[in-house]
């Protein structure tokens, strides 16, 4: 690392002018910024907003969507999207004020004094340009390169920097044959490339893998401490935040509510909202105790209820095949048994590659419990939950429902099986019909299955949307007019309309902001508890595991690596992969440090 | 050295509650009326001017082509030759053609012809065009394959030139004939635009989700698929309902179109108009005037429609 730094054309302290330590970067006077709507009107979108970078500090702001932050964000390089714009205060960057800047001033300014990190890796890289030509004009935009050779030789040196081996053959490439996080990489290497004296990080790891994210997060510490640049950090994600950053500003419906000190605020929060954002933050939960009650009375009535619905004869088995429930372990609902699914990649020469997604899988889930598959992407976690919903039919081995091979079933038992399993997928804005009414999408299943008239699946319908928590009025609405979180209840309360043994959650929770995350975690357990029912929980997130999962199964490139119970997988993790992982939390340092 | 001694601008801060109070998290915002998806395009096709415009004159145009004796009293196959391109006079606003007839009661009466031939042209390409296009891209496969392949080669063939060969296979040139020959060549376009609409919604989660009810093929397409892939469709159908107007005035213009013995149309007009082009240009004016301005109309509301559909381009 440090004789990249060392090179040629990297910064040492005398080819940078003289900054005073004491004097603020960045200060934030009364920002306000507002939207206007096509009707006509202003919506504020930041009001009143103050905050203080000073060189070579990590300033973080938290917030969940739509609190601001990203706009705060925007304002500072005067990138505001859409109708956006500056109504009030000042943004003043060593000492000149940017919301007065002419054009010209302004894109002087962006990249070579200030740059941007943006969110999203996948749409942030132009694909029809190499990756050296999009850092080479980086470099040029803002005057660092004298010439193209130059150029180019700088831009090698700033990937190898950024973190990406073998940089000279990296930028003749293009970004379709980057992954997520070697896009990230080059993005840090375009905002880094001017050696601005403030980045500005907009959720810079949001969308990639919880490994990846640490390695390049830790990468961007060592490397803007190197240069002496501050960094400006947007996260959703406290933990994340309170790691990274000395200084936290905590964002709410345009205003900051809280700002200070990472650690005072993480140890002794002020405002009601800091409460309540700490004490969501699935990774700050340092109450495992207290979940690990909670969880075993909730299992334990599920498990009552569960067993009672099975010995009632009231299971699959039971319908379809009266010879089998004999057989069958009553405690497992599930067993998966040597699952593998092999997908043929096509266009690789004249033989079709093989693609091993799931590869010898084998576990049981027991009713009315919870059964956690935790896995980075291309880990086969989704494949799986695919299998066992009969969405995908598995290369080998086999899925066991009730003790009954579900790889035998005719029409009529899948229409069945149907009833008994159903799913909850991740994305809330995707899951929903958007031409079907609220009412309508609940109702489906009920229909599909001819249960009941007209006048009861009503009933039922109103009796879903209550145990979802949610008023009955919404029957009449339809999705777009819902949050993420409340087209996710709806979601459920499909999903449950049913009545079903076991619901397969595939990053259920995972698009939510923290504290609607926690209200739709704390529901599922409520709703497993009421209705006896089994969760096969599909998550990349660790940290959610261990608020709902009784049991863990970790898995890598399609195999199961580690198999046990959520405390045992957090307490004493027998493989190394499970370990990384858990290091990988964000936060997860704070929470030992906090813990023991 | 105390960081918050040396930092002066960034001590503990805490918002007075009173100014930020905490709201209820995820609470349902029950301050605007429900509404779905093509609800709220109505409500935002109603306040644009390019919607209002367009529509009002496809109205009025709708009103013409069903009514014409309300808006023009003269019969337009009524010609005297003693008229021969005299200019307006009371009751014949436009005045008259080389052949003595009414201008304005020809305008008025082809609105018909270009109406039906237009609405009727795309109903059937929407029909034919969304049910291969639909199949194509549902199930895919061999089956796609077959029919994009079919596709391709009705597409190939550009929509005039097809017509023109085609329409010399008919002595009865009718308005269905005419629309039929349109209709076979026009196909493609809308087949294309459905089988991409379909493969892009077939892959939405609330397909799997309805596949995992329990919902069968058929009824994964017809209640899921077909309503979310619709939208498209009908902003390429709305624009080319104002292209077929125009290619069917092509044909009459060249001659092959609908009978100008028979049916009063605009391209008919415009090509008897030309043998008089040099002395009188405004008995061409108008005819052509009339197509422009239903073409146009046509081609507005479908930009209107699109940007009302996608909701990409519609705030919340």
């Amino acid at each position: 690392m440090s004789e990249i730094i060392s090179s040629t054309g990297s910064p040492s302290p005398t080819d940078r002018e003289f900054i005073d330590p004491s004097a603020p970067l960045l200060e934030i006077r009364d920002l306000d910024v507002s939207f206007t709507s096509d009707r006509g009107t202003e919506v504020p979108a930041a009001r009143g907003v103050n905050l203080t970078v000073y060189p070579g500090q990590t300033v973080a702001i938290v917030g969940e969507s739509g609190s601001g932050k990203s706009t705060t964000a925007h304002a500072i390089i005067d990138l505001l999207p859409g109708t956006g714009k500056v109504t009030g205060g000042q943004i003043l960057f060593q000492g000149r004020d940017i919301t007065k800047m002419r054009r010209r001033e302004m894109e002087a300014l962006r990249g070579d004094a200030i740059g941007l990190v943006p969110q999203d890796p996948m749409s942030n890289l132009n694909p029809v340009w190499k990756i050296g030509h999009q850092v080479s004009e980086a470099l040029r935009a803002n005057g660092r390169a004298k010439n193209s050779a130059d150029a180019k030789r700088q831009a090698a040196q700033l990937l190898g920097e950024a973190g990406l081996g073998d940089a000279e053959r990296r930028l003749k490439q293009y970004p379709h044959e980057f992954s997520g996080g070697m896009r990230q990489r080059t993005l840090i290497a375009i905002g880094l490339a001017a050696r601005p004296k403030l980045l500005i990080a907009d959720e810079p790891t949001s969308a990639l893998d919880v490994t990846v994210q640490r390695q390049i997060l830790d990468h961007l510490e060592t490397l803007t401490a190197d240069l002496g640049t501050a960094v400006l950090l947007i996260t959703h994600d406290l933990g994340l935040a309170a790691e990274r950053a000395e200084h936290l500003v905590v964002m709410y419906r345009g205003r900051v509510v809280e700002s200070g000190n990472a650690r005072e605020i993480l140890a002794d929060p002020q405002h009601p909202y800091t409460r309540r954002l700490v004490a969501s933050a699935p990774s700050l939960s340092a109450r495992r105790a207290e979940t690990a009650a909670g969880r075993a009375e909730v299992v334990e009535r599920a498990e009552q209820i569960a067993d009672a619905a099975a010995l009632d004869g009231g299971t699959l088995s039971a319908d379809v095949a009266p010879e089998a429930v004999a057989g069958a372990a009553p405690h497992d609902v599930l067993r998966i048994e040597n699952l593998t699914k092999v997908f043929k990649i096509r266009g690789q020469g004249p033989r079709a590659a093989e693609f091993k997604a799931v590869d010898d899988v084998s576990f049981t889930v027991r009713r009315g419990t919870t059964t956690a598959v935790v896995g980075e992407s291309g880990s086969g976690k989704s494949t799986l939950a695919q299998m066992v919903l009969r969405l995908q039919t598995p290369t080998a081995g086999r899925v066991l429902f009730d003790g009954v091979d579900v790889d035998g079933f005719g029409r009529k038992e899948q229409f069945a099986f149907r009833r008994r399993v159903q799913p909850i997928f991740q994305n809330p804005y995707g899951s929903l019909d958007p031409t079907y009414s609220i009412y309508r999408s609940i109702e489906e299943p009920l229909r599909l299955h001819r249960v009941g008239d007209k006048r009861s699946r009503e009933a039922t319908v109103r009796e879903m949307l209550d145990r979802v928590s949610l008023p009955s009025s919404v029957m009449r609405r339809y999705p777009n007019e819902l949050s993420g979180g409340q087209r996710q209840r709806i979601a459920i309360a499909r999903a449950l309309a049913l009545r079903p043994d076991v619901v397969v959650c595939d990053e259920a929770v995972s698009a939510l902001d923290v504290l609607v995350q926690k209200q739709i975690l704390d529901l599922l357990s409520e709703l497993q508890a009421e209705l006896g029912l089994t969760y096969l929980f599909i998550t990349h997130d660790l940290a959610v595991v261990r608020q709902i999962a009784d049991r863990v199964c970790v898995m890598q490139n399609g195999k199961l690596v580690e198999e046990a119970d959520t405390d045992a997988v957090f307490d004493h993790p027998q493989q190394d992969y499970t370990r990384t992982l858990l290091n990988a939390i964000p936060g997860a340092g704070l929470i030992t440090s906090g813990d023991r | 050295m105390s960081e918050s001694a040396l930092f002066e601008a960034q001590t503990r801060f805490v918002a007075d509650l009173e100014e930020t109070p905490l709201g209820t998290t995820d609470q349902v915002d029950e301050s605007t009326p429900p509404g779905g998806l093509w609800l709220e395009a109505w409500r935002t096709l109603r306040r644009r001017p390019l919607f209002i415009i367009s529509s009002v004159i496809i109205l009025l145009l709708l009103a013409v082509a069903l009514f014409p004796g309300v808006f023009a009293t003269q019969d337009p196959t009524h010609c005297e030759l003693q008229n021969s391109l005299a200019g307006s006079t009371a009751g014949h606003p436009f005045g008259f053609d080389q052949q003595g007839c009414d201008i304005y009661s020809r305008v008025i009466h082809g609105a018909r012809a270009s109406v039906s031939v237009g609405v009727l042209t795309t109903t059937i390409t929407v029909l034919i065009g969304g049910v291969i296009g639909a199949l194509a891209g549902f199930y895919g496969g061999w089956l796609d394959s077959v029919l994009a392949r079919v596709t391709d080669i009705f597409f190939s063939v550009p929509l005039l030139l097809g017509a023109i060969v085609c329409m010399q296979a008919f002595p009865d040139k009718t308005v269905v004939v005419v629309a039929l020959v349109l209709a076979v060549f026009g196909w493609p376009q809308v087949a294309r635009i459905m089988r991409g609409s379909v493969i892009s919604v077939r892959s939405a989660e609330y397909v799997t989700a309805a596949t995992a009810l329990g919902a069968s093929r058929t009824k994964v397409l017809l209640r899921h698929v077909l309503p979310n892939a619709i939208p498209p469709v009908i902003v390429i159908a709305t624009v080319s309902l104002g292209a077929f107007i125009g290619a069917e005035a092509t044909l009459s213009f060249l001659g092959i179109g609908l009978n100008p013995a028979t049916t009063v149309s605009w391209g008919g007009d415009i090509n008897q108009a030309q043998n008089s082009l040099r002395s009188d240009p405004a008995v061409l004016l108008y005819p052509a005037a009339a197509l422009t301005l239903t073409v146009l109309s046509f081609i507005m509301l479908g930009d209107a429609v699109r940007e009302a559909l996608d909701p990409k381009s519609r705030k919340r």
